[in-house]
């Protein structure tokens, strides 16, 4: 039972900020009773600075959720909305020591309270959960919140999906839904991926690197509402063109860097890769 | 008592359906057997006739807790085994006759899992529904047998709600269309009087750590004249019917165990009986807490709730900081993150179900206890209701489910 690491323990014995914030300027739902755990989110945002000065929580859940939601109303104070949006689920499993998969869903819960809630002071749309086509109806689970936390996260198998959103747990009807959408993300599946040959031809490595921009890269930084275009290979320099949500962005050369990382891995260590000036 | 060492605080064993501790006559019965009594059962010689002489011992200790003929007794590993034994074991033998085999929604995973082996295997399984308390009808049985019914098969109370279903009445149907007729035994034998004859039934399921016995023992009885088919093949252990070299300490337990529950049963029903009804009185005074299963027809050491607005687990692992040991049925308890499918099939919504807890009680636990759980629980419940975010909707008067 007690599979928790100290951390988890501690926050769920112990929680920090625990309660609702009465005039609170942002508030993020997620979940339901259905779902087994929901999680309110309060905030209150300084509205000059958009600086974060106050978080609490109201969480109905296991040990894990609790913690998962404890422990991100502390690093969120002091943060603007868009720092604050830089926590991810894996940040909130790490700050935990560590999550077991089948709780790791507690984590994309925190994750999307924080989404939630921020949106809502935004005025956005406000529940993740409400866009898209629903796939798991036993827990509310949508296409789109499928393919997200699996891109985000790399998942490859349904199992997985059900650890991290629930997704297919109760009747069970959804699986095979499931994996086609994860068919639809990872077309090659990792272990399938051809050997790469030690000295490729021109063609083979241009080849190579638009079937790795295609189904790695693009996936997770359209589930951004960004792209990405490839422009052209010379030798050993990509040139590609970052777009929407990416164009402009400030971390634009940490995008760069990332997708620079990926094809060295896959391809060649002497890759680099630029973005079209 | 305290049973369970650790740090001078006080602990509450509550989980007796989960297991029981060793009572300390049966260690001791047990004792020899691993040691210098190391004989084979199937050894000729003198050591080994003395192995052989004890599990018959045992045999007709366990037969005799169920008013049965020792030869219909087969030790098997585990109540799972018994049950996978008996339905698997049963249809096959039968499958000349029909291919069509009646279980119920609250079953144990040992039946429903072999249940879903047969089907695989070409059987046609009926799931039958229960009512709210968690009671089969015996009309629904009779209802939905067909002309290719072999094996009836329902459970004699499940540990998740105590309900005590009525299997003497279902096995009066089994037995007028000579069907055979399997009862899932592992959380009543023991613990409440069982007479095979007056149940009627041809096979039943036990476990002796359900009545302070060691694990790794249980038992299937099969009525003389029922043929029944292997499920583990290979030397003439058990008359042929269960091989591999008996596990004699844990049978000749098994039997200690068996001969103690018998002649201490009605004080140890009066015992726990009295507990349980001081937690269900004290439990239910709780806001929003309603008991599952059946109030009066229910094990006698059982009590079992579900709580709203908050989770199993994490009252679960709150209590245990306490020092109170229970159970839950929720889905964040189980791994595979699904609700249980025994609070599910007595409609209890899949919400409800997240803020189920079992509380199985037994000879170590005192009053004293009871009245520390009483005080303790409810703090739990308020800490953890504080934290949840529908209880304010509640008092605000929105729309929540109130369990009714």
């Amino acid at each position: 039972m007690w599979e928790y690491t100290e951390k988890v323990k501690d926050f769920f014995l112990h929680p920090k900020n625990v309660g609702r914030i009465e005039d609170a300027d942002a508030i993020g739902e997620v979940g339901s009773l259905i779902c087994g755990d929901a999680l309110r989110l309060f905030l209150k945002i300084e509205k000059e600075t958009g600086e974060i000065i106050d978080a609490k929580f109201q969480t109905f859940g296991c040990a894990s959720a609790i913690a998962s939601s404890s422990v991100i109303t502390e690093p969120v104070k002091g943060r603007t909305l868009d720092e604050a949006l830089e926590i991810t689920n894996q940040d909130i499993a790490e700050s935990l020591g560590g999550l077991l998969d089948e709780k790791m869903h507690c984590s994309v819960m925190g994750r999307e309270a924080l989404e939630a809630a921020i949106a809502n002071y935004r005025g956005e749309a406000i529940a993740v959960e409400e866009k898209g086509r629903l796939v798991c109806k036993c827990f509310d689970a949508t296409e789109e919140k499928i393919r997200k936390v699996a891109i985000d996260n790399y998942l490859t198998t349904v199992d997985k999906i059900t650890n991290f959103t629930k997704a297919g747990g109760g009747c069970g009807g959804c699986r095979p839904e499931i994996e086609t959408i994860l068919r639809d993300i990872w077309p090659l599946r990792l272990p399938e991926r051809p050997a790469i040959p030690k000295k490729l031809t021109n063609l083979q490595k241009i080849t190579l690197i638009q079937e790795i921009i295609e189904t790695e890269i693009r996936p997770r930084l359209q589930a951004d509402n960004g792209d990405i275009e490839l422009i052209d290979v010379d030798r050993n320099n990509v040139i590609v063109a970052l777009r929407g949500m990416c164009a402009g962005c400030l971390m634009a050369d940490v995008t760069i860097k990332g997708i620079q990382d990926k094809l060295r891995e896959l391809i060649s260590d002497d890759i680099v890769v630029e973005a079209q000036s | 008592m305290n049973i369970i060492p650790g740090d001078g605080m006080r602990k509450c064993y509550f989980d007796y359906v989960a297991t029981n501790p060793l009572h300390p006559e049966v260690l001791n019965t047990m004792m020899p057997y691993f040691k210098e009594e190391f004989g084979n059962p199937l050894s000729i010689y003198e050591p080994g006739q003395r192995a052989k002489k004890a599990i018959e011992e045992a045999r007709e200790q366990v037969a005799s807790m169920i008013n049965a003929r020792p030869s219909t007794i087969i030790f098997t590993s585990s109540g799972a085994e018994a049950n996978s034994f008996a339905l698997k074991g049963m249809a096959i033998a039968k499958q000349n006759q029909g291919n069509h085999v009646i279980v119920s929604r609250v079953e144990h995973h040992s039946i429903l899992s072999s249940a879903r082996f047969l089907e695989k295997s070409g059987f046609v399984v009926t799931y039958l529904p229960v009512d709210k308390y968690g009671f089969v009808d015996p009309e629904a049985v009779k209802d939905s047998i067909t002309k290719e019914t072999i094996v009836i098969s329902i459970i004699h109370a499940s540990s998740e709600i105590g309900t005590i279903e009525p299997i003497k009445e279902i096995a009066i149907v089994a037995q007028e269309r000579n069907i055979t007729m399997h009862t899932d035994a592992v959380a009543t034998t023991g613990n409440i009087p069982i007479d095979v004859k007056d149940l009627g039934v041809d096979l039943l399921s036990m476990a002796a750590h359900q009545f302070y016995g060691p694990k790794g023992a249980g038992a299937l009885y099969v009525k003389r004249g029922v043929r029944i088919v292997p499920l583990i093949c290979g030397g003439i252990q058990e008359g042929g019917r269960r091989a591999g070299t008996e596990n004699v300490p844990a049978i000749v337990g098994m039997g200690k165990a068996a001969e103690i529950a018998k002649s201490g049963m009605s004080r140890r029903i009066e015992h726990c009986k009295k507990l349980r009804d001081k937690i269900i009185e004290g439990v239910l005074k709780i806001p929003n807490v309603h008991l599952t299963g059946h109030h009066g027809n229910r094990l006698p050491h059982h009590a079992s709730f579900v709580v709203e607005f908050i989770e199993g687990e994490a009252m679960l692992l709150m209590l245990s900081m306490k020092g109170i040991y229970s159970a839950s049925g929720s889905a964040c308890t189980s791994k595979a993150l699904k609700s249980s499918p025994v609070l599910l099939s007595i409609g209890i919504p899949t919400a409800l179900a997240q803020g189920s807890i079992v509380f199985s009680l037994g000879m170590s636990n005192t009053e004293e206890e009871v009245d520390y759980f009483l005080e303790e629980f409810p703090r739990i419940i308020n800490r953890l209701r504080e934290m949840s975010p529908f209880m304010k909707k509640k008092e605000g008067g929105s729309k929540c489910y109130t369990g009714g």
